[in-house]
């Protein structure tokens, strides 16, 4: 039982619908956890009420998700909730990486300077899913019904139907569209009878949460083939609170329960962290990990968001990050469709954007599995020649892949973008540079939020003409709003300026153009000159 | 320019250079053999570095005898 935290309880309350026959709402989403409270507080920021379903009272139980990434940040930012999870989280820099019974190196994380959030912090899972759910409240749209499972699922053309069990009994309900956030043992997926294979390969992993009794460093640690746990991986982590995550990766052939018992745990616990360390095991857990995912996320109106369609191995920190992304890319295209601004087709956009980001995280987990566990021989040689000479050489630690971070999707492409060789490429997300107006500061993505921008870079004042054609963008499309940054250096009373040269550099913007950006803070398109017919085409292409 | 993968006479002193790799593993087992093979690739790797160069040569390694 975690000494740390105390998950609250959340009451199951009756709600009217279960005293109506068919009661019907707009969006249903199954899961309270990281991903479905997500997008319910996403959705509720863009005016769309839900109903969330969740077969449990409280936020996660024990250790899950540690590492959020620099994106999952922004999006949160998005939500209200950046500052909260930043001043609760560890931040990092140091890491080291130790082979055997050596450190064979250490490294300092340099943060990219200009972005507002750093590139991960730590914190267990169930602060940002308490903050989420107190998000969701105060929103006042999210109707939360805590101890309702849902059991059966099926659709017709144009809606879908929900058997849900409560303490009071069963009842049902429509709605037009069901997001399935009900992780990886997901009953919707079940009730689909949807295959969730492609599998990669499959672990167990034992999760000891430790307190600390003395000062102990905020340090990532990771071993290979370490003395203490032959043939295997461990990783050591900080999270907030003084407790110390370590994960050991047991392999498949191993007897989960056994390894679980304290009086095995304890022992390597004490040859890594050093025999003089005095801690206290505040939980312990085995996972089984597998690589896998839905062949389609959407099934007419039921999409698939988060763990129920794609798993992940922890290395790398993305189950959780690509499941907030998932709501992210979905939610503003849900509101959209429901407010009459787009056609249902801009639903198929969803699985067309999330597959090759799903893709991408499951080839770098299998990537960092393959380093970390090597299938046969040569590879082995291979990766431990890799570890000897990194001692030694810096070259061969870029090979060293102990876990790649999340990081936010970018499509592939080839050549540059349209603003020419630094330029973003349509479909990738929005990098952050910091602004300043007279004594003020700010953040580009913060001034990012809610629907489409348009940013358009200027190294003057504004002209009458350009002026005009801003104000009859915005005129025409109530959803799209103007951003005006004017080049550094320049004496442009009024508007943002590009203070530390970063927009520029990272758009590749040059004076007169213009980038249009979906509510998501995904690049649609840039020109080098502001052309509004053509902005409007770009706007109307993003909505279909 | 892209560079292609040198396919042509091209080592200083061939029989220096294959001995001095017979004589890298003179006295190792297989499994050290192995290891230090690895190293030798990664380190001619890195000195490469062109990825078009390092993946015609895992191609061309690849290619079966008389194929
Ligand atoms: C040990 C461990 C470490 C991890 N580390 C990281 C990390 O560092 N970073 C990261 O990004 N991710 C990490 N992950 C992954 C992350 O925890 C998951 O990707 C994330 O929880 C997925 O969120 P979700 O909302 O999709 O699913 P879940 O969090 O599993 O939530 C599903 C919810 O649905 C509810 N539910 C299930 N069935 C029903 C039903 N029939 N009716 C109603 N409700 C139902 C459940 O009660 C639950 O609340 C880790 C996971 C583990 C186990």
């Amino acid at each position: 039982m975690p000494k740390t935290y105390q998950n609250p309880r959340y009451p199951y309350r009756r709600s009217a619908d279960q005293d109506s026959a068919g009661a019907h709402h707009p969006v249903i989403i199954v899961g309270a956890g990281l991903v479905g409270l997500t997008a319910a507080v996403d959705l509720a920021t863009r005016g769309v009420p839900t109903v969330v379903l969740d077969d449990d009272d409280t936020v996660s139980f024990g250790s899950r998700a540690l590492c959020f990434s620099q994106r999952t940040l922004e999006i949160y930012d998005r939500l209200g909730l950046g500052d909260r999870l930043q001043a609760k989280g560890v931040t990092w820099n140091r890491g080291k990486v130790f082979f055997k019974d050596r450190l064979i190196y250490s490294f300092d994380l340099q943060p990219e300077g200009g972005h507002r959030w750093p590139a991960f912090i730590n914190l267990q899972q169930y602060y940002p899913e308490q903050w989420l759910v107190e998000r969701a409240e105060e929103s006042g749209l999210v109707d939360l019904r805590w101890k309702n499972r849902v059991t059966g699922v099926s659709q017709d053309g144009d809606t879908a139907t929900l058997s849900v069990e409560t303490p009071d009994g069963p009842y049902q309900l429509t709605c037009d569209y069901l997001l399935a956030a009900d992780g990886a043992r997901s009953q919707v997926r079940r009730c689909f009878g949807l295959a969730f294979d492609g599998q990669v390969f499959q672990d167990h992993f034992l999760i000891a949460d430790v307190v600390m009794k003395a000062d102990f460093p905020t340090e990532r640690w990771f071993w290979f083939d370490p003395p203490f746990h032959p043939g295997q991986s461990a990783l050591l982590h900080k999270q907030p609170d003084g407790v110390w995550r370590i994960d050991l990766q047991l392999g498949w052939d191993t007897d989960p329960e056994e390894e679980k018992k304290p009086e095995n745990v304890i022992p390597r616990l004490k040859a890594m962290l050093g025999e003089e360390v005095d801690f206290e095991l505040e939980w312990v857990s085995v996972y089984t990990f597998q690589c896998r995912r839905l062949e389609r996320f959407r099934h007419g109106r039921v999409f698939f968001i988060g763990d129920s369609a794609h798993q992940v191995s922890p290395f790398g920190a993305r189950g959780g990050n690509a499941g907030v992304q998932d709501a992210d890319n979905l939610c503003w295209k849900l509101a959209a469709v429901l407010d009459g601004r787009a056609r249902e087709s801009l639903l198929d956009s969803y699985e067309v954007e999330r597959i090759p980001a799903t893709e991408e995280n499951i080839l770098h987990s299998t990537r960092s599995t393959d380093f970390i566990t090597p299938k046969n021989a040569i590879s082995r040689a291979f990766r431990d020649a890799t570890l000897e000479l990194a001692a030694e050489l810096p070259f061969a630690r870029a090979l060293v892949n102990s876990g790649r971070l999340s990081r936010a999707y970018c499509p592939p492409h080839d050549g540059p973008g349209p603003l020419g060789p630094n330029s973003l490429v349509p479909g990738s997300p929005c990098p952050d540079a910091p602004l300043q107006r007279g004594n003020q500061r700010s953040w580009l993505l913060q001034q990012l939020q809610g629907g489409f921008f348009g940013i358009y870079f200027t190294n003057q004042p504004l002209t009458e003409e350009e002026r005009g054609k801003l104000a009859r963008l915005t005129g025409d499309h109530p959803d799209l709003q103007s951003l005006v940054i004017a080049r550094q250096g320049c004496r442009t009373p009024g508007l943002w300026q590009d203070c530390d040269g970063l927009f520029e550099a990272r758009y590749g913007a040059t004076p007169g153009s213009f980038t249009l950006v979906r509510p998501d803070q995904h690049v649609v398109q840039s020109w080098s000159v502001l052309d509004c017919e053509a902005v409007a085409r770009s706007r109307a292409e993003a909505l279909s | 320019m892209t560079s292609h993968l040198v396919t042509d006479p091209n080592i200083d002193a061939p029989d220096e250079f294959y001995a001095a790799l017979t004589e890298l593993h003179r006295d190792l087992d297989d499994p050290e053999s192995a290891k230090v093979n690895a190293k030798l690739i990664l380190l001619l790797a890195n000195h490469i570095g062109d990825a078009v160069v390092l993946n015609e040569a895992i191609a061309l390694a690849r290619s079966k005898p008389g194929a």
